[in-house]
């Protein structure tokens, strides 16, 4: 195998793309980039002999728009908008972050309301993210029906999204200094309503896929990643727990009012698909837990920061009051500046780790904005869990990387 | 620890902050590879001089910050050095980040790849050489990742414009 050094844990074993290097006793193929499993427009290079996987290359970049460049040309807070459309499935957790950079870039103190919402909000989003992971990944082991009840679950959190924000997927409902605008009054109530009964959900999908002799077969001791090289490859979030390394940002180095809320971080020492779709699915029972606190101790006070010179005006005082109405154009048609430094938030997205690096230059456009995407760095790991195992078994392995391409490629 | 004070320059911060893990490490063992130092918005910032790069990786990483969670660049066109390579590393033991930056001239950039230390850089570096066209030396892949093969410039430099033709 030519460019092996296998000296460290999680050494890329693959450093060149697999045609280059193939012998004649295999075969080259590819998977992809239209492939149904592959979520998207991933391509996979794989050398295989007979069904044995013995290489993997990925491709990306099939999805690359260049966001990053287009925000170094956008005003701070036109880059919101920007960032749901990096991952479709949870638009909040990548407003959150950059709004939580852009904050802390201005060391400005967000109302404890607004925080809240924040988190019962992100956890939703969370929720919604593992719902579309778990119907994808049971369609590509084969069982079509949790497809359909998990995105029916999930229809009801995106009414919920579109009444809060007026949007479905592309919420931007998080704003620098705050959200965009009040909660309509009957949101708290509907938020109530679907939580109380989305435990028993859980219980369902698990009925249909816990015990079934199919489906743990598919799964278990599948796509082996130790917790040397899940923390060698980047690997983050639900497959790293699954890895067994206690780590979570929510809980280890909390954000926007998180060490305020109960919850458990669920660990599995599997290292196994299996491991990760345990450590997912109690991911969304500990949600439920947060969600619940966050209803019940919902704090009163304002939804913005008292910054009149960085958070848009409420529409009511800039028809009403001259003073707003210029604070308004100013932020409108100049935006505002941010004081010069970097700073790196990261935040727990449904895939892992998040951060958005913020570079401020003093103006009122951002000098440069970098996401840090866990579906990214955890793609690396592909070639590691499927090294020597079967073909069909790396379409369970990118399932229970729950891969979002738009993050990748971004 | 001095809270939310700015200590903006390498000897505020080695007076203030002599005992932060990172700063204590690179000290104690290669203190010719600290360049400068920075304490800002609670966010420890540690310039290398880019001939170290790969030592300090292992020096920080021995001491406790064992996950590369992040390799990017800041293009500083046209001041010089112009180019920035911002490493953010977690440290799951102290839960606690910190940025190794190195500082690039434009004739020559060029740094050693620290897919030695961790190998999870593979890809961010990749990413930086694409889009930025700072080379890593010793990088067992240094290939486009983002844009195809064949295309000419770098996308994410401040010379390249964001609308229109080049």
């Amino acid at each position: 195998m030519p460019q092996t050094t296998e000296t460290l844990p999680g050494q890329p074993i693959l450093s060149a793309p697999v045609a280059e290097g193939s012998s004649d006793q295999t075969m080259v193929i590819n998977m992809g980039p239209q492939h149904p499993s592959t979520h998207g427009v991933l391509r996979l290079v794989l050398e295989i002999d007979g069904e044995i996987v013995i290489r993997l290359y990925p491709e990306i970049g099939y999805l690359h728009t260049g966001i990053e460049k287009t925000c170094e040309a956008k005003f701070y807070q036109q880059v919101v908008p920007m960032t749901d459309r990096i991952d479709y499935l949870s638009p909040m957790h990548n407003n959150l972050c950059y709004c939580l950079a852009v904050e802390k870039l201005l060391e400005l103190p967000i109302p404890e309301k607004a925080q809240w919402m924040r988190v019962l909000l992100s956890e939703l989003t969370r929720l919604n993210s593992h719902l579309v992971w778990l119907g994808t990944h049971a369609m590509d082991i084969g069982a079509l029906t949790v497809f359909l009840y998990t995105f029916r679950e999930r229809e009801d959190i995106l009414r919920i999204f579109e009444h809060v924000a007026g949007q479905r997927m592309m919420t931007s409902y998080f704003r620098i200094g705050g959200l965009s605008m009040e909660a309509p009054l009957d949101f708290f109530d509907r938020v109530r309503k679907f939580i109380k009964t989305f435990p028993e959900k859980i219980d369902e999908y698990s009925n249909l896929l816990t015990g079934n002799p199919i489906f743990t077969g598919r799964l278990q001791n599948v796509g082996h990643l130790s917790a040397a090289d899940a923390i060698a490859l980047g690997v983050t979030g639900p497959p790293l727990r699954a890895s067994g390394v206690d780590f979570d940002l929510r809980r280890d180095m909390p954000y926007s009012g998180y060490e305020k809320f109960q919850f458990d971080v669920p660990v599995s020492q599997r290292c196994d698909v299996w491991g990760r779709y345990l450590v997912r699915l109690e991911e969304m029972r500990q949600s439920v837990r947060i969600i619940n606190q966050a209803l019940d101790g919902m704090p009163e006070g304002p939804i913005k920061a008292d910054a009149p010179k960085i958070v848009l005006p409420d529409r009511e005082k800039m028809k009403t009051q001259m003073e707003s109405l210029i604070h308004h154009f100013k932020i409108v048609t100049e935006g505002f500046t941010v004081p010069a430094g970097e700073v790196y938030q990261g935040i727990e997205s449904s895939r892992g780790q998040m951060g958005y690096y913020v570079v401020s230059d003093g103006t009122p456009k951002p000098y440069r904005v970098h996401m840090r995407n866990p579906s990214f760095a955890s793609l690396q790991a592909l070639e590691t869990m499927c090294k020597g195992r079967l073909l069909a078994d790396v379409v369970a392995v990118i399932g229970s990387i729950d891969v979002v391409l738009g993050e990748i490629d971004r | 620890m001095s809270g939310s004070a700015t200590l903006a320059d390498k000897e505020s911060v080695l007076r203030e902050m002599p005992s932060h893990p990172a700063v204590a490490a690179i000290t104690a063992v290669l203190p010719e590879a600290l360049a400068d130092a920075k304490w800002d918005r609670s966010e420890m910032t540690l310039t290398i001089a880019p001939e170290h790069i790969v030592r300090a990786g292992q020096i920080v990483q021995q001491a406790g910050y064992n996950f590369l969670e992040d390799v990017t660049a800041v293009d500083w066109f046209p001041s010089e050095p112009r180019f920035q390579v911002s490493y953010h590393i977690v440290s799951h033991k102290l839960k606690e980040r910190i940025r190794l930056r190195v500082l690039l001239e434009e004739e020559m950039p060029v740094v050693d790849t620290i897919t030695g230390v961790w190998p999870s850089a593979d890809y961010y570096e990749r990413e930086v050489f694409d889009l930025f066209g700072i080379r890593f030396g010793g990088h067992p892949n240094m290939r486009r990742i983002m844009m195809p093969d064949d295309w000419e410039g770098h996308p994410l430099r401040k010379d390249y414009p964001v609308e229109g033709y080049r």
